[in-house]
């Protein structure tokens, strides 16, 4: 009667991992009630705590991982700590949402337990970005971070979570898988505990999220078209492109990834990016990093973030000290050409083309071979040209007149401030917007009869959530033993006045204006 | 037909026919009697299902054995594996995984025991730490409390309730002496003289339905033991190994034992295996002659091997944080059954998983025990205090199965109260 025992042999870790998501499934309960107010709480706390680490884990994650800029990783992480915060200010993913109109009652519900992958590229940001997301919107998160970046992931999903638990979240409501495996990732993402999947990360990763037969929001891989047409402001976009490409050694997804000017400014176009710190390549030298830079026509990833000043020199080509980007010039953008292909580093193709019609003739092309649904730029003062573009282009994502790593990614233009770009349809993505609290969860809709004889109650003042009464969950003391008065709920303790409150986002305000000017200069 | 390979029934009658032919009839008719006619058949994680097919949440766990579940998949696959190398071993060799599950145990142990004793179930476990005290103080006298349970065999029976010593002639009033729980001044009585080998108590008296030791109860029979040269045994069968939310009930108390007693849910219920974990104070005889207690399954390798990855199980900061969880929504849980019958379901007692459930009728237990048996739940009384339902989550359970689990027990305590409330009077009369 008893089935034959068949166990599988398990991979290391996968027990532990699994028990992950069985406590995970604990907090989320519990935090699933949480009141508006305790969440708004915990989610300050968690981004402070992020925000004043982010310096020390920009560090760690280059010296961790060996490639991008360190104080380009700080801006990243501030952007998705308080800057999130900031963004998110008001918005409410708890509250009942009551519409009289319609006679609709709309609740919240979290996913539940949020199984989160994290690239090697963005390790913290993205760490900072999807945990944040979780926490403003009542969900448990697993990381598994890259494995290249899994100690400064885990230390900083742990700060996070201490801080989380400190202002009054359930325990375990953040945790991270400390050593990652394919076989670890592949049990969590089918284990029916899992509610959703948000992957970032290389396309095998993606693909095995869809195919896990959970819920999953994955997103494809960028390569990013970039057109000046003639109407351009030159100097603005030779700036703008360069120090995009440059940012953090062009290893966020959203880089640009070639250039496609029109013949008629190109040559002040190219002039204006040398001063920029833009260094053309000729015939010979272009080849070379082709050889260096896709050794046997794949990409080498050990090229991945590195500067362009080490990249030439691998490449043995000269260049001054100065260089930020290398600008390697082809004629046809064809899945054979190599520099079409997306560049995780700070080489920039360069097509030149007859007329902005053409260019977007181009960008098409750059998006058949990868990228599709991710993004592009433009640089134009045309507004019909710029809609063409748009309506043309194969991406959900459009920077104009901005540099597109930051402006793909919301933190220079008004899109969603996102780690995480949804490339929808088009990119074999469930999710065409950047990634933000809304998708991580559902609504209860109360609806109520149409007819407008059938009266709609009155819902306000009314919340089905609370505040937490003291730890969650609290300790299992004998039910004899009077028990120690909960601390007196240190999380609300902890608030920081007005005052202070004005204070760090002024002194926050200034690190970034810092770090930007920085960035810019170079 | 019921057809398990080795053997096959035509029938559950059959089974039980030949259970009162072959092996119990005593046990067998009891069961029968107290409407829970269970034959376990399939076992998976906190389910049961009796030969019938009929499902139960699993809340005795066979006193924790199942604590981490009825063959838990990561302990099925630890002793498959083992199985490959591995066999019961030889008893009078050191050994691969005795060696190992020794240092494991220590390394978790509270502070001060630093060897371990294997024995092959709880009773013999607590021989072996009887006899290590004797050794150890070269005193006679043993105290227990009235009402405690430590197993049945030759020691451990005379230590426990007379129902079960004297039926084998087997109590001896002048070495085993029996003190009500919670009595400060009567455990100091019987050490006073200064001739007591050992003082043996469960952190939580598990048959006696777990009456909460009073706060200071353990610290003062401690400190008692310390003056009058006494040791103290821990007997952690049933409140070790994270039920109390952490590794060890005695942790709690901050008390350090001179020994601890472990067995049960020690092997995750797949092979049976118990120890002994003993201070060096008490570790004497394992130097002086180390044959000085012979078992040939004691610290059976393949136990050994189930007990290393159950105690890793345990150990996860996950599985201690999930027992925390539990524990709170039990207690939760309780607490509102409770408001609903506040007459009937008179009493939590409550640490970690380790739970009691008193009701108020001197077999109230019974009754509630064959209800939630109707409604999917096998838990069960305390044999030596019939009001108190033992209740015994596992420290891995699910939320939604723990919700479910409250769904029937709410509804069995409610029907079981209809019933007692429909007794004629004399049989209503609370104890
Ligand atoms: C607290 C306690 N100690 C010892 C034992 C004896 O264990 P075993 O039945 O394995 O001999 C039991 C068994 O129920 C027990 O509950």
């Amino acid at each position: 009667m008893t089935d034959m025992i068949e166990v599988p042999i398990e991979a290391a870790g996968v027990p532990r991992a699994k028990a992950m998501l069985e406590r995970a499934e604990w907090a989320a309960r519990a935090f699933a009630r949480y009141d508006r107010e305790s969440v708004a709480e915990i989610v300050q706390a968690t981004a402070r705590a992020a925000a004043a680490a982010a310096k020390d884990l920009a560090y760690k994650a280059v010296a961790e991982t060996g490639f991008g800029v360190a104080e380009h990783k700080v801006l990243k992480n501030l952007a998705c700590s308080t800057g999130l915060l900031d963004h998110y200010r008001g918005h409410d993913y708890v509250t009942p949402r009551i519409d009289s109109e319609a006679k609709i009652v709309s609740v919240p519900r979290p996913a539940g337990v949020v199984f989160a992958l994290t690239p090697s590229t963005n390790p913290v940001a993205t760490v900072y970005f999807k945990t944040l997301l979780c926490l403003m919107t009542r969900n448990a998160v697993v990381i598994s971070p890259h494995p290249m970046a899994k100690a400064v992931c885990a230390e900083a999903a742990r700060l996070m979570h201490d801080a989380a638990v400190a202002a009054g979240a359930p325990e375990g409501i953040i945790q991270v898988v400390e050593e990652p495996s394919v076989p670890l990732i592949q049990a969590l993402m089918t284990d029916e505990r899992t509610k959703v999947i948000v992957a970032t990360g290389g396309n095998p990763v993606v693909r095995s999220a869809y195919r896990s037969g959970n819920p999953a929001i994955g997103v494809g891989p960028g390569n990013v078209p970039v057109l000046v047409d003639a109407t351009a402001d030159l100097r603005r976009a030779a700036e703008h492109v360069i120090t995009s490409k440059a940012f953090d050694n062009s290893i966020l997804c959203t880089n640009e990834s070639v250039l496609i000017v029109e013949e008629s400014v190109a040559d002040p176009l190219l002039r204006a990016m040398r001063g920029e710190g833009g260094h053309l390549l000729d015939a010979d030298q272009a080849e070379r990093i082709r050889t260096t830079v896709f050794p046997n026509g794949s990409f080498d990833t050990k090229m991945v973030g590195q500067s362009a000043t080490s990249i030439a020199q691998q490449a043995g080509i000269r260049v001054p000290q100065h260089t930020r980007v290398l600008l390697a010039p082809f004629d046809l953008v064809a899945p054979e050409e190599v520099l079409a292909h997306e560049k995780l580093c700070p080489v920039l193709g360069v097509v030149r083309v007859a007329s902005a019609r053409r260019g977007i003739d181009v960008a098409r092309a750059v998006l058949r071979i990868s990228g599709a649904g991710h993004s592009a730029a433009i640089h134009s003062t045309d507004p019909q040209t710029i809609l063409d573009f748009g309506a043309a282009v194969n991406v959900l994502r459009v920077s104009v007149n901005v540099g597109n790593s930051l402006g793909g990614s919301g933190i220079e233009t008004n899109l969603a401030p996102s780690m995480t770009i949804g490339t929808g349809y088009l990119g074999r993505s469930s999710v065409g917007e950047n990634l933000q609290p809304k998708h991580l969860l559902n609504f209860t809709r109360l609806a109520y009869n149409s007819d407008d004889t059938v009266p709609f109650a009155d819902f306000a003042g009314l919340s089905p959530w609370a505040a937490p009464a003291g730890p969650v969950p609290s300790y299992p003391h004998a039910s004899n033993v009077s028990t120690p008065q909960a601390d007196p709920a240190p999380a609300r303790s902890a608030t920081v006045s007005d005052d202070g409150e004005a204070q760090l986002r002024e002194d926050l305000r200034r690190l970034i204006i810092e770090e930007l000017t920085n960035i810019i200069k170079g | 037909m019921p057809d398990y390979g080795v053997f096959s029934f035509d029938s559950k009658d059959e089974v039980l026919a030949k259970s009162k032919e072959f092996w119990n009839p005593g046990k067998t008719d009891f069961w029968i009697e107290s409407g829970v006619p269970l034959v376990i058949d399939r076992r998976e994680g906190y389910l049961i299902y009796d030969m019938s097919g009929k499902r139960l949440i699993d809340v005795h766990l066979n006193g924790g054995t199942y604590n981490v579940g009825h063959r838990n998949p990561e302990v099925v696959n630890a002793v498959m594996q083992a199985m490959q190398h591995f066999d019961i071993g030889n008893h009078h060799f050191p050994s691969l995984a005795r060696t190992a599950l020794a240092e494991a145990l220590i390394a978790t142990a509270p502070p001060g025991l630093t060897k371990v004793i294997y024995g092959s179930g709880g009773g013999e476990a607590i021989d072996i730490a009887l006899k290590t005290a004797r050794h150890a103080t070269q005193r006679r006298k043993i105290v227990s409390i009235q009402k405690g349970y430590h197993g049945h065999t030759g020691l451990a029976v005379a230590t426990g309730d007379d129902r079960f010593a004297k039926l084998f002639l087997s109590d001896s009033p002048e070495e085993f002496v029996h003190v009500p729980f919670n009595d400060h001044d009567a455990m100091h009585d019987a050490l006073r003289a200064g001739d007591v080998a050992a003082v043996i108590m469960e952190t939580i008296p598990a048959t006696f339905g777990f009456p909460l030791p009073h706060p200071g109860y353990l610290e003062t029979v401690k400190q008692l033991c310390e003056q009058y040269g006494t040791l103290y045994i821990a007997d952690e069968v049933q409140t070790g190994l994270m039920r109390t939310g952490e590794l060890w009930g005695i942790s709690k108390h901050g008390i350090e034992p001179d020994m601890l007693v472990t067995g049960k849910g020690l092997s995750g219920g797949l092979y049976p295996i118990s120890a002994v974990l003993v201070s060096e104070r008490c570790a004497g005889w394992l130097t002086e002659d180390g044959f000085g207690h012979i078992s040939t399954f004691g610290g059976a390798e393949l136990g050994c091997i189930a007990a290393m990855k159950t105690l890793e199980i345990c150990n996860r900061p996950e599985t201690r944080s999930m027992v925390h969880y539990i524990s709170d929504f039990m207690a939760n849980a309780m607490r509102s059954i409770q408001a609903r019958y506040p007459d009937w379901f008179i009493g939590v007692r409550q640490n970690g998983v380790v739970m009691g459930l008193e009701f108020d009728h001197p077999r109230g237990a019974n009754f509630v025990t064959k209800h939630l048996y109707e409604g999917g739940v096998w838990a069960i009384f305390s044999t030596l205090d019939p009001r108190v339902l033992q209740f015994k989550p596992g420290i891995l359970l699910h939320p939604e199965l723990a919700e479910e689990l409250i769904e029937r027990v709410q509804v069995a305590i409610g029907k079981a109260w209809d019933e007692v409330r429909a007794l004629p009077r004399t049989q209503r009369i609370a104890s």
